[in-house]
């Protein structure tokens, strides 16, 4: 529950509101897998340094938790045991690039932080892709 | 949706353009990121000429396919709708008391508003310059009620500055034009400016400064009864004995300009932002639904579009239910206007020239986040006299707006409590579950109003990039994506036709929305009656 992301400071005088954020009911499974991050970015870029931290603040918004994607009108697709993670200047592009609706946010980023992320994304999720990209990597793919 | 974003955005770069260049150069540069645009609109449109039995399949009742589908009906086409939602109105949309929203990812938020509040978490406010819309209102009968986008007595805030505490906008606006004008008017006296002012000028200049910037007649700004007329009171005028008024001390220029608060002086200037500024009364699907009114029955609902096919004959939709994923039906129709947002329409398959398919992929979706508040009582009435307005802060909520309806009364009350648009801190909030963005509302928040931690209630928070009929909060062109495919999205492909605010250059605005479809279909008829 949210309790355990905020310092617990802010909510000793906050009872009342925890009670009534455990009542408007987010989706049990959702809130065990969503991993809330300790502290915010302070300004337009991503203050995350790790893979994990960076997947955890930017891509799992739309590509969920699990990695898994979702679907509605439209779809985001799955990470999962993603064959196109297998060549890494393909999801390292896409981060710096964007591609269709996807929002370039590796322009929020670092190039450390974008090699941080898609190597965090090609080990992880099912995913075991071994070689490493470099911020150099990264910095040739930049717009 | 477009928003004061106070990061590094594209109005930061338009302040900057406008203090190096003028503000002829940022005009332009507005214009060619698509923020100053004036509505082209001329009133009711007018479709003349023979239809010739003509049908048109609109898909998306949103905004822009609600006024293709009303308008090309009253023409004389057939005219059907497929829409993804169960209700009219896409991104025109309030949440109240009872409605359960499921975003992507499958968490659930039911509302526990109290009957008559509402959270908007699409477009809120509408600008006077905004004529179609507002005609539109006003033939549908839409009522409409002053947005309060300015209130001198709001806050802003910076959290490192002035030990965190929140300083009223009147005084941060007051004492930064008073501190200023002093500025120039010693220069001018000093004769520093006379190649730029004439002798006869420069009188005029030092008046008008007196009168702008509420100085004494030595052009002095400071705590006196002249500036406390403009920045309010450190205790204000009564009655009776003790009654006087005594003038507060300004704040400090240095004080002003470090603390950035300047910057939050340019949402109340923008032309977009300008009063007077509406909202409907009662929320801002009032419209939506006066739409789904007139055209409802022409309306599909829980239709989602997975193919869109064209030959010399027509157009043809497959399309399945959007809730039980039945086996796919057919549409058919001589032309198409298709008003699918480009993050959904870029993912079916199209038959369109590369030119158009170009444009569909070329188009990033904004994020965005809005999350609504319910609060016991009107504190921010009661405590301290802020009747409607926005906050603006420097914390990753960005703003707190009080509502703007239901003014001094005892009970209840809604505030649009965070008001993320791009930058990174939108994308962390879209990345948490539900509850743990309003936790974080209200741990934010209560660093303004420290009443939140007694008179908090409930919540809802809608993250734009997990709404399942959108996949994000609107098109986000750039001058070079426009450059390149702007036109190639709006011209008419074959028989098929976008419509859309994505298709405007009033982007994330209702108003770029339904003068985009007007265009469309004006376009669209020019050829069937050609024909």
């Amino acid at each position: 529950m949210p309790l355990r992301l905020i310092e617990p400071a802010r909510w000793m005088t906050a009872g009342l509101m925890v009670m009534s954020l455990a009542s408007s009911a987010a989706h049990a499974d959702e809130e065990a897998r969503s991993r809330p991050l300790a502290s915010l970015s302070t300004g337009f870029r991503f203050t995350e340094q790790t893979g994990e931290d960076l997947f955890a603040s930017a891509c799992q918004g739309c590509h969920m938790p699990d990695g898994h994607g979702a679907t509605g009108a439209g779809t985001y697709p799955s990470l999962s045991k993603d064959g196109n993670l297998e060549a890494g200047g393909y999801p390292v592009s896409v981060i710096v690039r964007g591609q269709k609706a996807m929002p370039p946010v590796g322009a929020m980023m670092s190039d450390d932080q974008v090699a941080a992320v898609v190597n965090y994304l090609r080990t992880h999720f099912g995913n075991q892709y071994n070689d490493a990209v470099t911020a150099d990597d990264v910095k040739r793919v930049r717009p | 949706m477009a928003n004061e974003s106070e990061t590094v955005s594209r109005r930061d770069l338009l302040s900057l353009v406008g203090s190096v260049a003028g503000s002829a150069a940022m005009y332009q540069a507005m214009t060619s990121l698509g923020f100053a645009s004036e509505t082209n609109y001329k009133g009711p449109i007018k479709l003349a000429g023979d239809t010739k039995g003509a049908s048109v399949l609109v898909l998306g009742a949103g905004l822009a396919g609600m006024t293709a589908a009303l308008e090309l009906r009253a023409a004389g086409y057939k005219v059907q709708v497929l829409e993804f939602n169960t209700r009219p109105g896409g991104r025109n949309w309030s949440l109240r008391g009872g409605d359960s929203f499921t975003e992507l990812g499958g968490a659930t938020q039911t509302c526990g508003f109290e009957d008559g509040l509402y959270l908007n978490p699409g477009p809120w406010r509408i600008p006077y310059h905004h004529r179609a819309l507002l005609d539109y209102c006003k033939r549908l009968g839409v009522a409409l009620e002053p947005f309060i986008q300015l209130n001198h007595n709001a806050l802003l805030h910076a959290s490192t500055a002035f030990g965190g505490r929140p300083q009223r906008i009147r005084d941060i606006k007051t004492d930064f034009q008073g501190h200023v004008s002093e500025l120039l008017a010693k220069t001018t006296q000093q004769g520093r400016l006379d190649e730029a002012v004439s002798t006869e000028d420069k009188e005029i200049l030092l008046q008008a400064l007196r009168s702008w910037g509420a100085l004494d007649k030595n052009y002095a700004y400071q705590a006196n009864l002249i500036s406390a007329d403009y920045r309010g009171y450190a205790k204000d005028p009564g009655g009776g004995l003790g009654a006087a008024p005594v003038a507060g001390e300004p704040i400090g220029l240095s004080d002003i300009l470090k603390s950035r608060l300047w910057r939050y002086l340019q949402n109340f200037a923008l032309h977009q932002f300008q009063t007077t500024m509406f909202q409907p009364v009662g929320g801002m699907d009032m419209i939506g639904k006066a739409f789904g009114r007139e055209v409802g029955d022409l309306i599909r609902y829980d239709a989602k579009v997975t193919r869109i096919q064209q030959n010399d004959d027509g157009v043809t939709v497959t399309y399945v239910n959007s809730k039980t994923r039945s086996a796919p039906q057919i549409a058919k129709a001589d032309w198409c206007v298709c008003t699918i947002p480009l993050s959904i329409l870029s993912q079916i398959p199209i038959d369109v020239g590369p030119r158009m398919k170009a444009a569909i992929d070329a188009v990033p979706y904004a994020s965005a986040v809005k999350i609504g508040l319910q609060f016991k009582r009107r504190f921010w009435e009661e405590d301290e006299a802020i009747y409607g307005g926005i906050s603006y802060t420097d914390l990753p909520i960005r703003q707190i707006s009080y509502p703007s309806s239901g003014f001094n009364r005892s009970g209840r009350g809604v505030l649009l409590g965070a008001y993320l648009y791009e930058g990174a801190n939108a994308y962390e909030f879209t990345s948490m579950a539900p509850a743990d963005r309003i936790a974080r509302a209200v741990e934010f928040g209560s660093r303004i109003h420290p009443q939140y931690g007694a008179e908090f209630e409930n919540g809802m928070a809608v993250a734009w990039h997990r709404v399942p009929f959108t996949l994000g909060c609107a098109g986000s062109w750039s001058e070079k994506t426009r450059a390149e495919h702007y036109d190639n999205l709006c011209q008419i492909d074959g028989r098929i036709v976008l419509a859309g605010e994505h298709a405007s250059y009033i982007p994330a605005w209702q108003e770029g929305a339904i003068l985009s479809a007007l265009d469309a279909i004006t376009r669209l008829h020019e050829r069937v009656v050609r024909n």
